[in-house]
């Protein structure tokens, strides 16, 4: 469906207007819908913009066209932070927020961090055991690879042991994966 | 372990030992921001679920040991009189956040005052541990085994993407931040260290002032720590702070060197005219009070002065703080009341030193 405004462009966009009882719908592109101000998405980028401006330092383009959608109304379930909170205040309120606002981290981290979106470092140890196995198994299986390239055999069949003891803890424990 | 000997020792026990570089790195810190599964965190959650922390921390680690941290002891924020939450903001054992805005905050301090765990502050735990001089491996290492420890009764808030969890976005991942105490005076003085600045930030390591964010640096006291926590394991963190400390620790020795060289007099001036000054004044404002001991310092490290031992200097850093003052006064004091005990105190304690 083309744009109702450009008529170029693809409609991204839909929506249903209700005035008085009346219908209207309207399809547009991501483009005439900033322009026409059928979408206030400008009013998140800046409450974004003025949380982040001092702590994270934030500017970029493509992080306002891509949190465009849907997820700027969302709220978390756990502790009832909405994401124009999270925004204006600059912190979670609770662990479950990291997966409510999953879509809009991974900007504001690689600005806060350097690039980096993926924890690396320590592990809780009774709670994160079987992510602690699933981390030496991975290592394992880079082991057993660099084994078989290199041909050395021997040592590839006792870290294939290994790797099989591990997958047995693993499976004993729940993991599902 | 009473609340009264942390109120009354200027001098944390464990900053009487002498580090490694201590001539200029005076402590090294290695926290660890911690959060309860399961519970919103402090700024959200609900006044019974910090209640029940509180509980929680205090019935499994009220008078317990750790290794060598003996004895911690619970204090709540609620029984504390102003004076004595900024006793321990100024000895470094609480931030002024949790002194002032958590009121259901808490801390556990060790009798060493080496440990101090603070509870419902931004995050729900905040491990601290000090050590004297540079430190800074080993202060991980006694860190992560604190952790361990508290770990086997809290089930932490942890992702296996993004790590710890934390209220601010700044901290998630290792939730680490390692810090390190600096006296750099030769390079404060020759204007050296504002141009290291901007290397330092782009290694992703910032300098400020001794109370931490926005604070002036007094004293010519500067903390250097790591902002990155997310994606940069703890070890590599603590590893590049450590290179870029070496780096500071070899430039103010030679910025030092260079002053002895090319301005033996002035500099020897500068020195006992500070001296001067703590000795005789009958007022004193507690930054020029920092200036004067940063100088002292200074003129002890290069070998000008020789009968004050550096310890003392340390004492009167933190004893001549307005919260301190007014500990040992007793009462409350107005800031004119305070220069005035502040520069019979300082007066005092040289004398004893000399005597």
């Amino acid at each position: 469906m083309d744009c109702q405004e450009c008529h170029e462009r693809t409609a991204t966009l839909h929506f249903t207007k209700v005035v008085n009882g009346n219908k209207t719908e309207i399809h547009v592109c991501e483009h005439c819908a900033k322009e026409k101000g059928y979408v206030s998405y400008d009013e998140e980028a800046y409450s974004l913009h003025d949380l982040l401006s001092g702590l994270f330092n934030f500017s970029s383009p493509s992080v306002k066209q891509n949190s465009f959608v849907h997820t700027q109304g969302k709220t978390c379930e756990k502790c009832g932070m909405s994401y124009s909170d999270f925004t204006r205040i600059g912190k979670f309120g609770c662990a479950e927020c990291y997966h409510t606002f999953e879509d809009h981290l991974n900007p504001i981290f690689r600005r806060v961090h350097s690039g980096n979106t993926t924890h690396h470092g320590k592990i809780p140890k009774r709670i994160g055991v079987d992510i602690n196995l699933k981390k030496t198994l991975t290592g394992y299986k880079e082991k057993l690879q660099q084994l078989i390239e290199g041909e050395e055999f021997e040592e590839a069949a006792k870290v294939r042991d290994k790797i099989k003891s591990l997958e047995k803890d693993l499976s004993r424990n729940g993991g599902d994966d | 372990m009473s609340l009264q000997q942390f109120m009354n020792d200027a001098i944390s026990p464990w900053m009487k030992e002498d580090g490694p570089d201590s001539d200029i790195v005076m402590s090294s810190r290695i926290r660890l921001a911690r959060n309860f599964d399961n519970i919103p965190f402090p700024i959200l959650a609900k006044n019974e679920d910090l209640l029940k922390i509180l509980e929680f921390i205090k019935s499994k680690y009220h008078h317990q040991t750790f290794k060598t941290y003996q004895d911690l002891e619970f204090v709540t924020m609620s029984e504390l009189k102003p004076i004595e939450k900024r006793v321990l903001v100024e000895k470094h054992l609480i931030s002024p956040h949790l002194a002032e805005k958590s009121q259901l905050g808490a801390v556990l301090i060790s009798k060493s005052e080496q440990v101090s765990v603070m509870v419902n502050e931004e995050d729900h735990i905040r491990i601290q541990l000090y050590f004297p001089g540079f430190q800074l491996e080993k202060a991980l290492d006694q860190a992560f085994a604190f952790d361990d420890w508290l770990e086997e009764e809290i089930n932490y808030a942890f992702d296996e993407k993004r790590g710890y969890l934390t209220s601010c976005p700044t901290n998630v991942g290792t939730g680490l931040r390692a810090s390190v105490m600096m006296h750099l005076p030769a390079l404060a003085l020759t204007q050296k260290l504002n141009r290291m600045i901007p290397a330092i930030n782009q290694l992703g390591l910032v300098v400020r002032g001794i109370y931490g964010e926005g604070s002036e640096a007094l004293g010519n006291i500067f903390q250097v720590s790591n902002q990155v926590t997310l994606g940069r394991a703890e070890k590599d963190t603590v590893d590049d702070l450590q290179s870029v400390v070496e780096k500071l620790i070899e430039q103010e020795r030679n910025a030092r060197e260079l002053l002895l060289e090319q301005s033996p007099l002035q500099l020897e001036d500068r020195i006992f005219r500070s001296y001067g000054v703590l000795e005789h004044s009958r007022i004193i404002e507690s930054k020029e009070t920092a200036k004067c001991l940063s100088d002292v310092r200074l003129g002890i490290d290069v070998g000008f002065i020789k009968n004050i031992s550096k310890s003392i200097l340390n004492e009167l850093m933190v004893l001549t703080q307005p919260g301190f003052l007014q500990q040992y006064a007793k009462e409350g004091l107005s800031p004119e009341e305070r220069d005035k005990l502040r520069a019979s105190l300082i007066r005092e304690r040289l004398n004893l030193e000399n005597g």
